[in-house]
């Protein structure tokens, strides 16, 4: 440490690296006999904002989907709080970790102050259906997403972007530490993509949410996420900050793609420039 | 996260837009809390007060015609012999089988139409009643022969129980693939309900003339001469099985959403669904064993309910009454209005016909 006077402060002590919340270890995820995953490794710290990237089929949603416990690994486990998620009680994990599915379904009529308010589902009971709580939180939720005028809207008549901030209020009323979302800007135009993560990145940082994104658009992924995981064919290939992963080398290996690689002249993350697609 | 929540306490109630369902009703006791839609309170009394008046005018039509008055009079304990006699011995347990058959129906259907996410997904679809159907017949059509000893032995009722829970089986076994998909669900209950009719059709054909038509008269549902044992079996049933519909409500409102959201948010779906699915399938056996398959109440009664409660999902209770009211008012009218006395099952198929019509024909319209 002698050598580095020029730079951090030396004296000072590293502070204590946040807790792992969500860990995948030695992860293999199959439907039926279709190994999708295979030997995966994660580990997801407190307060972290991971985004999972990758091409199609590389099994960033089934990751996601085992992380949530929507999949139940062929073998390895997922660790919530250090805790075999298989072991833990359905509704335990949803008071702790809340789920954004890709294209979630909403019943016919529900309006958006109904779907919020189903967010608090796992703090409820048969007696306590509705406490002040209850209420306080929904109003909040709606009020925060500015979602709070389109209460009695039913959900089926939103534009794609205000369903999503509509889902994204449900998913904060849950009031969980950690939110994992598949592909939030599906389908969305890119204005709305950029509300979007905005509203995901303001989770992160208003909120103190631990948010893991499954993202197809890389510049977004590097604007907004702390941490990129890329992966390809089941297997992580690369795991750290937007510029460590997104190399022109490694866009080659996962995307198959020759790619320039310069800042972003906004937000000074990485964004990727295509060339052309390699072929193997 | 509760440091969120107490900084908000003091900050309610929310500005006006942002209040969640405006028009609901809060209910806090303690530490119990529960919140109701407007309608979907008045809805099932208003209903509750239909049945009692329909089931006094009802219990009052016969060849020795009484008042309403009369009637509830006699009900409450005072009354004539004659009367008394009449109302209780005679004309109550149709009634009332009627009024229970409506409430079973009534809630079957809206169980099994809020898990599928499908208003076509209703007992008679699924192929449950059939399978009702199937036992019954061959209670009745083998009595004479060596295998139907068996069968015909238990009684028609029990026989149509047996069916049932066999159709139920086989529905949960066939549609069964790590969890319960609500299409799934429908495309082997329609396969079922074939089936369930072509073995009916044969049973018929090797049947005698006077077998076959007894058979014919309860495949089509009908409430004639039903008796004290019978209203009573099927009451001790729905006391057990009401209260584990209307507590499966608060699930089931979960349930509605996708797979992963309902999962997401704390619900176990695999028990959840096949709790949903043993409790209707249970409510529909104890009603059929009853009085026959009344076509389609439980096709109908909750999609009438969803639009009178403006919910978004068929309301338990609501659809329960208003199934009671559906078969009451259709016994009355097959025993007052119609020519002959003919099986109740036949005025509900009338109505129910072209309400799955409409349900087919508006549902190719809005996915096209």
């Amino acid at each position: 440490m002698t050598t580095s006077t020029s730079e951090a402060p030396v004296h000072l002590p590293a502070p204590p690296a946040p807790p792992v919340r969500l860990a995948a270890e030695d992860l293999r995820l199959a439907y039926d006999d279709r190994v999708v995953v295979d030997g995966l490794d994660l580990a997801l710290t407190d307060g972290s904002f991971t985004a999972i990237v990758g091409p199609n089929g590389c099994g960033k949603s089934t990751l996601l989907r085992a992380l949530g416990r929507l999949l139940r690994p062929a073998a390895g486990r997922v660790l919530l709080d250090g805790r075999s998620i298989a072991r833990t009680p359905t509704r335990d994990v949803a008071r702790v970790l809340g789920l954004l599915p890709q294209t979630p379904v909403a019943p016919a009529g529900l309006t958006v102050a109904d779907l919020v308010a189903r967010g608090r589902h796992p703090h409820q009971s048969w007696l306590r259906q509705w406490s002040r709580e209850d209420e306080a939180v929904v109003a909040e939720a709606l009020t925060w997403t500015d979602m709070a005028d389109l209460g009695d809207r039913p959900v089926d008549e939103l534009s794609g972007g205000q369903r999503q901030r509509a889902w994204i209020s449900m998913a904060l009323a849950q009031e969980t530490d950690l939110i994992l979302l598949d592909e939030p800007t599906t389908y969305l135009d890119l204005s709305h993509q950029i509300d979007v993560l905005e509203l995901v990145a303001r989770l992160h940082t208003e909120r103190g949410r631990t948010v893991v994104v499954v993202l197809h658009d890389l510049n977004l992924a590097a604007r907004y996420a702390q941490r990129l995981v890329a992966m390809r064919d089941g297997a992580l290939v690369a795991s750290g900050t937007p510029h460590e992963v997104l190399t022109e080398q490694l866009l080659a290996d996962v995307f198959d793609l020759e790619a320039r690689v310069v800042p972003d002249p906004v937000a000074g993350t990485p964004m990727v420039v295509p060339v052309r697609r390699l072929h193997r | 996260m509760t440091a969120t929540v107490d900084t908000l306490r003091g900050t309610t109630p929310p500005e006006p837009g942002g209040r969640p369902a405006g028009r609901a009703v809060t209910v806090r006791v303690g530490r119990v809390s529960a919140r109701f839609r407007w309608r979907s309170v008045v809805v099932p009394v208003v209903a509750l007060v239909v049945v009692v008046l329909l089931a006094a005018v009802s219990l009052g039509r016969g060849d020795y015609p009484l008042g309403v008055a009369d009637v509830l009079r006699t009900l409450a304990g005072a009354g004539e012999v004659s009367q008394r006699f009449v109302v209780l011995e005679l004309r109550a347990p149709r009634t009332l089988v009627g009024v229970l058959v409506g409430l079973a129906f009534g809630l079957a259907g809206a169980l099994f139409q809020t898990f599928a996410r499908n208003p076509l997904a209703s007992p008679d679809v699924l192929g449950i009643t059939q399978g009702a159907s199937v036992g019954a017949v061959a209670a009745i059509v083998l009595s004479g022969g060596s295998a139907g000893a068996l069968l015909g032995g238990l009684g028609v009722p029990l026989a149509a129980l047996l069916g049932a829970l066999v159709a139920g089986a086989l529905l949960f076994a066939l549609a069964w693939r790590a969890g319960l998909d609500g299409f799934r669900l429908v495309l082997v209950g329609i396969a079922l309900w074939t089936s369930g009719n072509a073995l009916t059709d044969y049973l018929l054909t090797r049947a005698q003339i006077y077998d076959a038509a007894a058979a014919y008269v309860w495949i089509t549902g009908s409430l004639n001469a039903r008796t004290w044992d019978q209203a009573a079996q099927l009451g001790i049933s729905l006391l057990v099985l009401v209260p584990l519909a209307l507590a499966a409500g608060r699930v089931l409102g979960v349930l509605q959403f996708g797979d992963d959201t309902a999962r997401g948010l704390g619900v176990r779906l695999a028990s959840a669904q096949a709790a949903v699915v043993v409790v209707a399938v249970l409510l529909v056996a104890a009603a059929v064993a009853a009085a026959g398959p009344i076509a389609f109440v439980a096709l109908i009664v909750p999609q009438i309910a969803v639009r009178l409660t403006g919910g978004w999902r068929p309301p338990l209770l609501a659809s329960g009454l208003l199934g009671a009211a559906l078969v009451t008012v259709a016994d009355l009218l097959t025993r007052t209005v119609l020519p002959e006395a003919l099986p109740v099952g036949i005025l509900t198929a009338a109505i129910g016909a072209p309400y799955l019509l409409w349900l087919l024909v508006r549902g190719r319209r809005t996915t096209a």
